[in-house]
């Protein structure tokens, strides 16, 4: 191997990278928040809301899930414009990463609503809660601390997978990269330091969500 | 300009479709292959292994599979090897499966009581005979629903082959797009071809995982 490797490219380029992370983190933050609250919408509905609502959000979700995120993108970026529905780059990956953690967010939460003791729905009701304050104010919050290392670990996933964005031209992280070694040549060292990036932003993204778990879910016993 | 019927779209998109379950198999049956090596050296109890294995799986894990696909892609021709598209995709699906597959054997392995080690080790038998009559049957139980499971994510995960140039089934469906200006129909007809392939086997995750717990329940 008569590779010498150079990283001297990075003195010119890091504002590119800087760009890219900001973008990446906006990205997951808008993703995430909405995704999951998608995902939660679309819990509240199959495990107990109203019987026509059940099957559609199922097909969603099983459409979602048994698909590439790629091609989830692709259809949005290039299919739904001659629906009428023309997006920005940003705005189209936006959509197609709430879209998707929308779906396995709502299998995630799924799972923390139906373990929930059936006494605790009784107990709502018994005190004269409709079933949507009795979920809203005692079902969610400890439904939520239940699943949210699974949560967390999705919206990780969701964020490294972020990374295919680039595709449709959304300038992520992965758009600095290309472009980055589409200028300088160095298409390894450009990816490897990108790849490093990712990894950084993977762990803080964990630690941050536990931060927030543990904000969220302060002074609540787990059970 | 040439007209395309949704039938010539189709074919073509399932002509590619050969090379995602090809490229599938590959990846799954490599790196079942190499996640049981893995796990094998996570459990061992030598503590360097433990360690390499624990950071092996937190780095491929941790690190987006496009820009491993990268990394193999222009790593590999460093050394000079002119490196067609379909071997850096299939070295790069080998290892990113292995990581995945050796995390949840483990958590299999580990899903088995404790008393079993200890009943099986007061019967006299050396580590490998525990593992061979007493551990790995009853971890493979719990195994199999979560490894049919994560194969669609191996299918899904060909996808982004197509980036590096590798034409499968989405590659295709850029090429296709291209050609006929119909981006809504083909990529809807791509989405429901992946469909098809995947639903199958989540389903009988699913199945398998109601089947095989039968028995989990009496713990």
């Amino acid at each position: 191997m008569n590779y010498a490797f150079s990283f001297s490219w990075l003195t010119e380029y890091y504002p590119v990278l800087l760009k890219g992370i900001l973008i990446t983190i906006e990205l997951i933050a808008v993703g995430g928040l909405f995704g999951v609250a998608l995902g939660t919408a679309c819990a509240w509905a199959r495990a107990l809301g109203p019987a026509w609502l059940k099957p559609l959000v199922s097909a969603y979700v099983e459409l979602i899930r048994n698909t590439p995120f790629l091609i989830q993108l692709f259809f949005i970026f290039f299919g739904l414009p001659s629906l009428g529905l023309r997006l920005s780059e940003l705005e189209a990956a936006n959509l197609a990463m709430v879209v998707n953690l929308g779906a396995y967010s709502c299998e995630i939460v799924r799972a923390g609503i139906q373990a929930t003791p059936r006494g605790q729905f009784e107990a709502g009701a018994s005190l004269a809660m409709s079933p949507i304050q009795t979920f809203r104010y005692v079902v969610l919050v400890p439904a939520l601390q239940r699943i949210w290392p699974a949560l967390s670990s999705q919206v990780v996933i969701v964020m490294l997978g972020s990374a295919v964005v680039s595709q449709i031209a959304a300038e992520d992280l992965t758009f600095a990269a290309n472009f980055i070694q589409s200028r300088s040549f160095r298409a390894f060292e450009a990816y490897f330091v990108t790849t490093a990036i990712y990894l950084a932003l993977a762990i803080l993204l964990r630690r941050a969500l536990a931060g927030i778990g543990a904000m969220i879910f302060a002074r609540r016993p787990a059970r | 300009m040439m007209e395309f019927s949704t039938w010539d779209i189709l074919r073509n998109l399932l002509l590619a479709a050969r090379w995602t379950v090809v490229l599938s198999l590959v990846s799954f049956l490599g790196g079942g292959i190499v996640g049981a090596l893995l796990l094998f050296l996570r459990i061992g109890g030598n503590r360097v292994l433990t360690a390499f294995t624990r950071y092996y799986v937190e780095l491929f894990q941790g690190t987006p599979l496009l820009m491993q696909l990268f990394l193999a892609f222009f790593g590999l021709g460093l050394f000079g090897i002119n490196v067609p598209a379909w071997l850096a995709a299939g070295i790069a699906l080998v290892l990113w499966t292995a990581a995945f597959l050796a995390e949840i054997w483990r958590g299999c392995v580990e899903a088995v009581a404790r008393g079993q080690w200890e009943a099986s080790a007061s019967l006299g038998m050396g580590y490998v005979q525990q593992m061979r009559y007493v551990i790995l049957p009853q971890a493979l139980k719990v195994a199999i629903p979560p490894t049919v499971g994560f194969s669609v994510q191996v299918v899904k995960g060909t996808a982004l082959t197509s980036i590096i140039g590798f034409v499968e089934l989405s590659k295709a469906g850029t090429v296709v797009t291209n050609a006929t200006f119909q981006p809504f129909t083909v990529y809807g007809l791509v989405a429901l071809i992946y469909f098809a392939l995947c639903w199958p086997l989540s389903k009988s995750s699913q199945a398998l995982e109601r089947k095989l717990n039968a028995a989990h329940r009496n713990h």
